[in-house]
Order: C-alpha cells, then sequence, then structure tokens
C-alpha cells in the first residue's frame, strides 16, 4: 500500500483506506448487478427432472396481448406449464412455426398456400384453430345525424378529401379525425382494409390532421362530447355513448352494424378471425391448453375488446 | 486494470481541498464515524454525475444510429408516420417549441404579476395563504391535470373558441402554463426578495409612489433572477409529457401558422410516452424515439445553461437579482 500517498494523518490508517474502497466497491458491484440483470432474458426452458412444461407461442401483435392473458390465466391455474408469448408479427410466428422453434403461432391471417406447402415440405402439418374475432366499429357522437358510410366515404375522410360533414349528408361542421396510436394493431388493420380498400399497391395514409389518442378513453371522451368528431376502435372498446356507424364496403350497400352476430356470419366488413396454428394435431399439453382457450378462455376475449366465438 | 484507475480516482478524491471548520485540527486523527460519513457523501455525491453521464451514454448509444439509418431528408422531413419508416421530427420539435412558447407567453404574466403581489403588495394574512397554496399547485400530479384538460378544459375550449376539436395547442399550453407557475411564482418572488432595502427606500425617499417603485425600480432590478424563473418554467413545461399527450390531440401536423395554436399539434415527450410502450427493441423506430430524446435533453441542458448562466453573471456582479 506504499503508493497511496499519506495524507498528514488523514487516511493513515489502513482500515479507513479500506472502507473507502469498500463503499465504492458495493456500488460498483451493485451497478454492474443492475445493468446485467437488466439485459438478460429469464430462462423459461422446460424443467427435464421435473414433469413441468414449456409451450413457446409466437406470432401477430394483435393478438400478443390476448394471448399473453390467456398465458397468464392459464398458468395460475396450471402452475407446472410455462408459456412464453412473443409478438413480431403472423409472418414472423408462422415461419417459426414451421421451422419448429414455437408450438403455437398466433396470426391475424390465414396460412398462405406457400406457407403450409412450405410447411409440408418441413414435415409439419399446421392445425388452425379461430381462437377470436376482431372487429372495428366506426363511431361518432350521439348527436352526428350521419348514421352509415361506405369504405370509400370512410377512406376520403380519413385521408383529408372530406373536410365537412355537409359532404355526406350531415351537419355543416368540420370534420374531426381521431385514431389510435400508430402502434396499435387496429391502426394498421384499420390502414390497410378500410383506408387503402384491401389494396396492397394504395400507398394512402392517415391525414396529417389525424389527432392520434392514447387510449380507448381518450377516443371515448372525446366523441361522447365532440359532435365534430369521428374515431374507430376494437368492438369491445365502444361504449353505450358512442353512436355506431353502420358500414358498407360497396357504393349500394348493404350497410350493416357491427355486433357479435354480424361479426360472426362474416356480414360486417371491418372484421377478421384470429387464428392460432399448431405444428400437428395437439396432444398432452398443448391440447389442454388449447381445449381452454376455446372454452374456458373465451371470457377474457371481450375484457381485451375482440368478440368471443360464443 | 480497475484497481489502477480506482487507484488514481482515490489519490485524486483524497487530495481534493476539503473546507474544514476552523479550529479543528489537521494533525490529530478524525474520529471514525467523521471519515465514514465524509467519504460516503462523497461517493454519493459523486455518483450522481456518474449517473447522469452513464444516463447521457445510453441515449446517445441508443439514438446516434438513427442518423445513419435514416436519411437526413427523411428525418428533418415534415411527415412522422414511425409505422411506415417516414421519420420526419420536424413537426415534434416544433408542436414542443410551440407549445412551450404559447405556455410562457400566458404564465410569464400570470406569474410574475402573482410575485410581485405575494412580495410587494399582498398584506401579510394574505401572504400566509398564497405562498402555500402555490407551492400545493407544484404537487398537483400531471395526469390528474391531464383528465382535468381533457374533460373539462377541452370542451370549453370548443365550444367557446368555436373551434373543431378542444383537443387542441391551446388546451396544452394552458395546462403547461398552470404547471409552470409555481416554478415561475417561487423562483421571482425570490429575485424580487433579493432587491436590496435602499432601492427602495431611495425610490420612495425621490418620491415615487408605491407602484411607481414596484415597476420602475424593484421588478427591473430583479429581471435577471425573472428571466431564469421563466427559463426554469420552460424547463419544467418542455419536458411535460402526460397531461401535454392527453390534451393536444397528437396529430403530427406542421405548425405553421399562428392559427395552429387552434389546432391539435404533437410534442416531442407525447411521441416518445405513446411509441416507446409497443416498439421493437433495436428497430429503427427504436432508434427515432431515442434520437428524439436526446433532442429534448439537448433543448432542456441548453435552457438550464442560459438559466445558470444568467445566475452566476448575477452572482459575479453581488447577488442574485
Amino acid at each position: 500500500m506504499t503508493y497511496i500517498r499519506d495524507r498528514k494523518g488523514r487516511f493513515s490508517k489502513p482500515l479507513l483506506r479500506f472502507s473507502f474502497f469498500a463503499i465504492c466497491l458495493v456500488l460498483l458491484i451493485g451497478i454492474g448487478v443492475l445493468s446485467g440483470r437488466g439485459g438478460k432474458k429469464p430462462e423459461i426452458a422446460g424443467d427435464p427432472a421435473g414433469d413441468a412444461q414449456a409451450i413457446e407461442n409466437k406470432g401477430s401483435d394483435t393478438l400478443v396481448n390476448l394471448a399473453l392473458a390467456w398465458a397468464e390465466e392459464y398458468m395460475k391455474s396450471h402452475p407446472k406449464v410455462r408459456i412464453s408469448v412473443t409478438g413480431g408479427g403472423s409472418g414472423t410466428g408462422i415461419a417459426a412455426m414451421i421451422n419448429g422453434t414455437v408450438s403455437i403461432a398466433n396470426a391475424s391471417r390465414e396460412m398462405k398456400p406457400e406457407e403450409i406447402w412450405a410447411a409440408r415440405m418441413n414435415g409439419i402439418d399446421p392445425v388452425q384453430f379461430v381462437v377470436a374475432h376482431d372487429a372495428i366499429a366506426v363511431v361518432v357522437s350521439p348527436s352526428n345525424p350521419v348514421s352509415r358510410l361506405t369504405f370509400k366515404q370512410i377512406s376520403d375522410i380519413y385521408t383529408g378529401k372530406i373536410r365537412n360533414w355537409a359532404e355526406i349528408g350531415g351537419e355543416n361542421r368540420p370534420i374531426v379525425l381521431l385514431s389510435r396510436e400508430s402502434n396499435s394493431g387496429t391502426y394498421v388493420y384499420f390502414l390497410e382494409n378500410v383506408i387503402r380498400m384491401g389494396n396492397d399497391k394504395s400507398k394512402l395514409l392517415f391525414s396529417p390532421d389525424t389527432l392520434l389518442m392514447p387510449s380507448s378513453e381518450g377516443i371515448s371522451s372525446e366523441i361522447r362530447q365532440n359532435p365534430n368528431a369521428i374515431g374507430y376502435d376494437g368492438l369491445g372498446y365502444v361504449t353505450e355513448d358512442q353512436k355506431v356507424i353502420a358500414v358498407s364496403k360497396n357504393e349500394n350497400g348493404p350497410f350493416v352494424l357491427p355486433s357479435a352476430k354480424t361479426v360472426k356470419n362474416c356480414s360486417y366488413p371491418i372484421a377478421r378471425p384470429l387464428y392460432m396454428y399448431t405444428a400437428e394435431n395437439p396432444t398432452g399439453q398443448i391440447k389442454d391448453y388449447m381445449e381452454w382457450i376455446l372454452s374456458g378462455g373465451q371470457t377474457l376475449v371481450a375484457k381485451l375488446g375482440f368478440v368471443p366465438l360464443q | 486494470m480497475w484497481q489502477n484507475w480506482a487507484l488514481s480516482l482515490y489519490n485524486k478524491v483524497s487530495q481534493m481541498p476539503v473546507r474544514r471548520r476552523a479550529g479543528s485540527s489537521e494533525t490529530a486523527g478524525k474520529p471514525w464515524t467523521e471519515f465514514f460519513i465524509e467519504s460516503t457523501i462523497r461517493v454519493l455525491g459523486f455518483s450522481t454525475i456518474g449517473f447522469v453521464l452513464l444516463i447521457f451514454f445510453f441515449l446517445l448509444k441508443e439514438g446516434l444510429p438513427v442518423l445513419w439509418e435514416v436519411s437526413p431528408g427523411n428525418l428533418f422531413g415534415t411527415r412522422w408516420y414511425p409505422t411506415f419508416d417516414i421519420f420526419g421530427t420536424l413537426p415534434l420539435i416544433l408542436g414542443s417549441a410551440y407549445v412551450t412558447i404559447a405556455a410562457i407567453a400566458i404564465a410569464l404574466p400570470l406569474g410574475v404579476t402573482t410575485a410581485v403581489f405575494v412580495r410587494e403588495s399582498a398584506p401579510d394574512w394574505a401572504r400566509e395563504i398564497l405562498k402555500p397554496l402555490i407551492e400545493v399547485l407544484a404537487g398537483i400530479p400531471s395526469v390528474v391535470l391531464g383528465f382535468f384538460g381533457m374533460h373539462a378544459i377541452a370542451p370549453m375550449v370548443r365550444t367557446t373558441l368555436n373551434v373543431p376539436t378542444g383537443l387542441t395547442a391551446f388546451t396544452g399550453a394552458v395546462l403547461l402554463a398552470y404547471m409552470s407557475l409555481p416554478t415561475i411564482i417561487s423562483v421571482a418572488e425570490d429575485a424580487l426578495d433579493s432587491v436590496p432595502k435602499s432601492y427602495r427606500d431611495a425610490a420612495l425617499a425621490m418620491g415615487a409612489t408605491n407602484w411607481q417603485t414596484i415597476w420602475r425600480v424593484v421588478v427591473p432590478a430583479a429581471r435577471s433572477g425573472i428571466a431564469v424563473a421563466v427559463m426554469l418554467g420552460m424547463g419544467r413545461a418542455i419536458g411535460e409529457t402526460m397531461a401535454v399527450m392527453m390534451v393536444t390531440g397528437n396529430a403530427a401536423r406542421m405548425p405553421l401558422s399562428l392559427g395552429s395554436i387552434f389546432m391539435p399539434v404533437r410534442t416531442m415527450t407525447a411521441t416518445v410516452a405513446a411509441e416507446m410502450g409497443e416498439v421493437a427493441n433495436g428497430s429503427v423506430h427504436y432508434h427515432a424515439l431515442f434520437g428524439i430524446g436526446i433532442i429534448l435533453f439537448i433543448l432542456t441542458f441548453i435552457i438550464n445553461i442560459l438559466a445558470a448562466s444568467a445566475i452566476f453573471k448575477k452572482r459575479r456582479k453581488g447577488g442574485l437579482r
């Protein structure tokens, strides 16, 4: 310790020197531990010794919250089962299932023929389950006389071509556009299927004047009090005090109001089934989980803003 | 390696001059406890600097990649559609600037006149009531204010001003002004407080009225302190997130005309808060959000530096006024 400068009796005792370093060391280790913990993901691999089982579940970002809720609820009653849910998109999930890295893929669309072909080439025979329905309701203020719109009209409204309610049979008021934040699955689905009307080549975007609301509550509160506003949201999030618009894909109708019935018989145009795919006919724990999702798990569906199967 | 570094740090730290109480003997060894407490405080003090640096490096590490991932024309464009790789930050920067400047324009006259009233002309009993009330104002959580703004102020703005929607830059500015008022009032009050009594006495002796003394002598003498108050309030306003996100409508449009104050805007803070939750770790969008964080950090840093330099300038001339 000779190379430590002596400070005229101030830090002369080795014990004191040591304590100073000890504090520094503890702080450094503390920082190291904290930062190290942030970087690592908890390992949820199956425990080979016990009878615990790990189910990997990956795919659609639309479904990810619902899948997480299902996994958490299921793991409560089956503590030995570990279900890990990740997003990334329908394509990512299906690809992972084809490659055999996950046992369940979530998808907000059906598997494409080439994906099924690729799976067969890999010796995997995917099985499709419809686990819930997703419907988007277009809403306005209860005091707004407009009650029906075509896809074309909604598209023109949201791209800023129609700026006044009078142009589509309403009062002479400016239109205020409300949307969910751009990270929600609803935003992308609405853009692709309603604003771009399902046209892949379309480059239409939401008008820059669109108000992006951080929550469903933001949309409902603005719809409630502002007669100028138009918004959209998952059917499960629409409250009583908003007026739901009847929507038609074509000029002449039929104009359909969203409800559990019209969503299920596919007559409401802004709706889609949500899927889960398993690599083969499920057995054991995965079978039990899929059966639970289709029966007991359906109570969670409405809570997360989707339409349940029954 | 790190031991050497720690040793040299230790040597530097131990050589730093430490102010001693008068009369304490240099040569006698300090009691063990005193040394322990002293060094703990020292380590904690230095760790604060360390944390700020760490945060800054983290911000740079996560945010700088956006500069080569996104072309400059895109990055400083006028449209923000992150889902489609359009990362124009200009509407966000302008949105933040617009809301902040409008907030200060509302808060400055209110704050300074309140400070003058509390300091110079309020009777003692009123001052006793007002000062704690102003402190309470500072303690209201911003999300509560946001709710209030969304459900009370926004509908009022829409109906009274007859604009399409109440979720506008103006609504945000009103809330932000309200939030930065406590800072502005208390700092401006301190500034007025430190104007020497001799100034007032001299003015009154010259035959100035009370009003003339306040307006022509005391307030001008305290102007640098008031400038500091405004800048600190501005720092508070530009970094505010929750309330702004709830009431400004978050439409990423360019606020170019003066009338844009009654139109929705999207601020930098609201953008980061709204989009960070769902963004994929390490994606271009993720880096872009951290890039916005860097811009915010630099802006608040500049504002704080300006405030601090105003304080120091005045200190050198003798006393904060």
